[in-house]
């Protein structure tokens, strides 16, 4: 035996002596960066995770029962509670579903709207990520600076949908007559307000600013960095088997996105990159979305000149009734995909509504990413997939 | 330098343990009291802890405590030497940078061992590609 | 009898400019960081909400204290006031001005001209982390448990840091009285520059960063980090025994600042103008002036940076900061001993 072989057996017989027991710690529900009522319980050696286990559900509305119960009209009402923080982006696919299942098409100009506000919403859900994602790794400047200009954003939502982040716009075979609306109040304009693009494009121009100011206070901060970059990696295949999408899995080398491969709505007439970095790691989750933010202005702007006028809203029957059947509708959500699978047995209301929401999707993979972590990682990784809870246990 | 020269610290040390203490006794009788089972758990996140908290700790924390004590007494050895210096020479300079080096060498043996290297992960921290063939793909 | 009196006077006065300053220093930093992040900040109490931190500290008085079941209670009740008297008393060495006459004697301005000053500093604030320690194991509660264990490896590790810092400036002054050290950085320069410790740029960078560490302020507050370990050693910690824990921490970011100032900017050196009944108004002046500038350093760096990694931290310091300043140690050494001694072989 040599002597280094000897050094390493006495010093394993001391780490064996020495083994202390591991802790078990609440991380949750009532945590600064769970981002509401998720709840880990970890098991902790000093500061590393042994094993995590993630306890859902304190934030379960029953949302997939009370569809059951609601014409398809309301249940519009229902789905943009799911994802608050992206609201109109969780009513597109059910929408689009309904539509698929009654056979009736929007008018392409309610297309485009559509897909402006959907833009819109997903660079209001990057903003918020943007701001809080620095505050969890102990900066509070970035999430005064991007909140603020989220608020933009969120101005121009309201202009169109009358709620900042409840809009409940989706008509059946449309949008819903932007401004005034109702049956009382035919005489006044049923178009987007007036100097909307105008307003837009300004807010863009805003958004380009603060991705520059967002690249120069976080993107190149030394400490950012470390904090960041080789941490959490998630290897693609990892990413597909526990069923990441959205930036998540674009993060990790897939460019997987709906607006590409499904192409829905008007998103086959605007021009505009997949955004996907080769590293997994939180910092190019962080970069993916600051990415897309981008990304969007470029598709907003083009929407602003492409959209055509005409109405807002196809011919629709007056009681809607979808005829028996089935179908899964699905899109590219500021989280990632999005998805609802109706299930009709003809009348006014669902059967059955099963929501493939994506924040749930893409927490599956904490147990797994978690492991051996420290527990500043596991605050650096959890905040990078990006989650909310209301769309986790819906 | 006399005894006398600590009195304002004497003082001072009494004066703050007062207000500290008349401040808590103050806010006592001020204060509203209603404890609550809820409200006196310890906190864990609005979950009621199933284990207490464990008293002994990996020993990887309390290394850092140790070097650290080396390192002090050390530094209190340099005081020492820095005060009187003129009075020692190139002697003195020559003998406190050996020693020096010895602490330099202290520290480069417990930097070898991996006593200074905390919670390096099981899995590799460096970065690396995992997907070294996708970056931005062009619109169709 | 009256050397008691002026010992009282010394006692009384440091306590009151603490406090004072605590107040200001929470409204400056809290007006500060708002401007830095398009916020407005405190704005009711008082003139530009100047108030805000009084009105806060009174508030804390008429809070529930909160005494969770597990708690330890000797070791609960006294951290905070360990805290506290860290604080109150390092300061008790800082000179805030040059020595003035009146009637005839002349008295220091400062509350104990200790010819151990800077063993004094290094001790109490070794102290400070007995307060951080005892708070979060007698708390009985797993976050602040994790946090103490955060507070001894990381505060002690930048003592260490910060000691070695320190001794070139004691090799400069040949001195660890603190009023020595500042009367040695009076004059100037190659006659431009003034004859600050700031020419020691290694020793005050590194005695800057562990003032960071030592204080616990961002991006070092891994001991209170709140979106990690909640609140750190003071999760359990509320009402008015939680006041004085912030009031510990605000007077040490204040000493950090005015002992940078003391140490490695000249203190009270500065030009003086006017007649004599003004002039002995400048020395004090001066150290305020650049003791502030260092405290919004310290509220610019929490604005701007995220926190770091405890492993990080640790590395940064065992790794970087001792081996620089242990070379820097020999280095300066043998400078001095060149200009003193000459060459060692002449």
């Amino acid at each position: 035996m040599t002597s280094r072989e000897m050094m390493h057996r006495s010093e394993s017989a001391v780490s064996i002596e020495l083994q202390t027991p591991d802790m078990t710690l609440n991380i949750g529900p009532q945590h600064p960066s769970t981002h509401g009522v998720l709840r880990l319980v970890a098991k902790v050696d000093g500061e590393r995770i042994r094993e995590v286990e993630p306890v859902i559900g304190y934030m379960h509305r029953g949302y997939e029962k009370l569809a059951e119960v609601r014409t398809y009209a309301q249940i519009t009402a229902l789905v943009n509670r799911i994802d608050w923080v992206s609201g109109f982006a969780s009513e597109v696919p059910f929408i689009l579903g309904v539509e698929k299942l009654m056979g009736v098409e929007a008018p392409e100009r309610a297309q485009w709207i559509r897909l402006i506000l959907s833009e819109l919403a997903r660079i209001s859900s990057h903003l918020v990520f943007i701001s809080s994602y620095p505050l969890e790794l102990g900066a509070t400047t970035p999430l005064m600076h991007s909140l603020r200009e989220r608020e933009y954003i969120l101005e121009l939502i309201e202009e169109v949908t009358g709620g900042r982040f409840h809009p409940n716009f989706n008509r059946v075979g449309g949008v819903k007559s932007a401004y005034g609306g109702g049956s009382t109040t035919k005489k006044q304009s049923m178009d987007l307000p007036a100097g909307f693009f105008k307003r837009t494009s300004e807010a863009m121009d805003r958004m380009d600013k603060i991705c520059d100011d967002i690249d120069t206070l976080v993107t190149g901060n030394e400490l950012i960095k470390m904090r960041t970059v080789g941490v959490g990696i998630i290897p693609p295949d990892k990413a597909l088997e526990f069923g990441l999408s959205g930036p998540n899995l674009r993060a990790s080398g897939v460019a997987y996105d709906l607006r590409k491969s499904d192409s829905y709505l008007t998103y086959d007439q605007v021009e505009f990159d997949v955004v996907s970095r080769p590293g997994g790691d939180c910092y190019d989750r962080y970069l993916v979305r600051l990415h897309e933010v981008r990304e969007s202005v470029k598709i907003i702007r083009q929407a602003i000149d492409m959209i055509p006028s005409g109405p807002l809203q196809a011919k629709v029957p007056r009681v809607l009734k979808a005829p028996k059947g089935h179908v899964y509708s699905r899109a590219e959500n500021p989280k990632g995909e999005f998805g609802y699978y109706i299930v009709s047995e003809g009348g006014k209301m669902p059967y059955r509504l099963k929501i493939r929401s994506t924040s749930f999707s893409n927490l599956t993979i904490l147990p797994w990413i978690l492991k051996g972590q420290l527990i500043p990682d596991l605050v650096a990784i959890m905040g990078s997939l990006d989650f909310v809870l209301g769309d986790v246990d819906r | 330098m006399e005894l006398v020269d600590y009195l304002p610290i004497a003082l001072l040390t009494l004066l703050g343990i007062a207000f500290a203490g008349v401040s808590l006794v103050l806010a006592r009788v001020l204060a509203p009291s209603n404890p609550t089972p809820e409200k006196l758990a310890p906190y864990e996140c609005g979950i009621v802890p199933l284990q207490e908290p464990v008293q002994r700790f990996p020993v990887k924390f309390y290394l850092v405590a140790m070097l650290f004590v080396i390192f002090d007494v050390e530094i209190i050895f340099l005081f020492l030497w820095a005060v009187r210096m003129d009075q020692f020479g190139w002697a003195g300079i020559a003998t406190v940078v050996a020693f020096m080096l010895m602490l330099i060498e202290t520290l480069a043996y417990a930097w070898k061992r991996g006593a200074l290297d905390w919670n390096v992960s099981h899995r590799t921290r460096t970065r690396r590609v995992v997907a070294p063939e996708a970056t931005i793909e062009k619109a169709a | 009898m009256s050397i008691f009196i002026e010992a009282a006077i010394r006692a009384v006065f440091v306590f009151g400019f603490l406090l004072v300053t605590v107040i200001l220093l929470v409204w400056v930093e809290r007006k500060f960081v708002s401007d830095l992040q398009n916020r407005v900040g405190p704005d009711r109490a008082g003139p530009w909400g100047i108030l805000q931190t009084l009105a806060d500290g009174m508030k804390s008085f008429f809070k529930e204290s909160i005494r969770p079941t597990n708690v330890e209670v000797a070791l609960f009740v006294a951290a905070p006031i360990i805290a506290l008297m860290t604080a109150l008393l390092i300061f008790m060495v800082v000179p805030i001005g040059a020595p003035v006459e009146i009637n005839g004697t002349e008295y220091a301005l400062v509350g104990a001209d200790l010819n151990v000053g800077l063993l004094y500093v290094l001790a109490l604030s070794s102290m400070a982390v007995y307060a951080i320690v005892f708070a979060g194991w007698a708390s009985g509660s797993k976050y602040p448990l994790l946090g103490s264990v955060r507070a001894s490896a990381q505060m002690i590790s930048y003592e260490a840091a910060m000691g070695l810092s320190l001794v070139p400036v004691v090799l400069f002054a040949g001195s660890t009285s603190i009023t020595t050290i500042v009367e040695q950085q009076q004059g100037t320069f190659l006659g431009v520059f003034p004859a600050w410790n700031i020419v020691l740029l290694p020793s005050f960078v590194i005695f800057l960063i562990s003032g960071f560490a030592e204080t616990n302020r961002a991006p070092f507050d891994l001991v209170e980090a709140e979106q990690e370990i909640v609140g750190g050693y003071h999760t359990e910690y509320s009402g008015f025994q939680f006041a004085l824990f912030f009031l510990a921490e605000y007077i040490a970011v204040f000493n950090i600042s005015a002992l940078t100032a003391v140490l490695f900017l000249g203190g009270w050196s500065g030009p003086v103008f006017g007649p004599a009944w003004i002039a002995w108004v400048w020395p004090i002046g001066w150290f305020l002036l650049k003791t502030w500038a260092i405290v919004l350093f310290f509220v610019w760096v929490r604005a701007s940076l995220p926190r770091m990694r405890y492993d990080h931290l640790m590395s940064f310091g065992w790794k970087k900061l001792i081996p620089v300043s242990l070379a820097w140690i020999i280095l300066v050494a043998i400078a001095i001993g060149i200009r003193d001694f000459g060459l060692p072989w002449s």
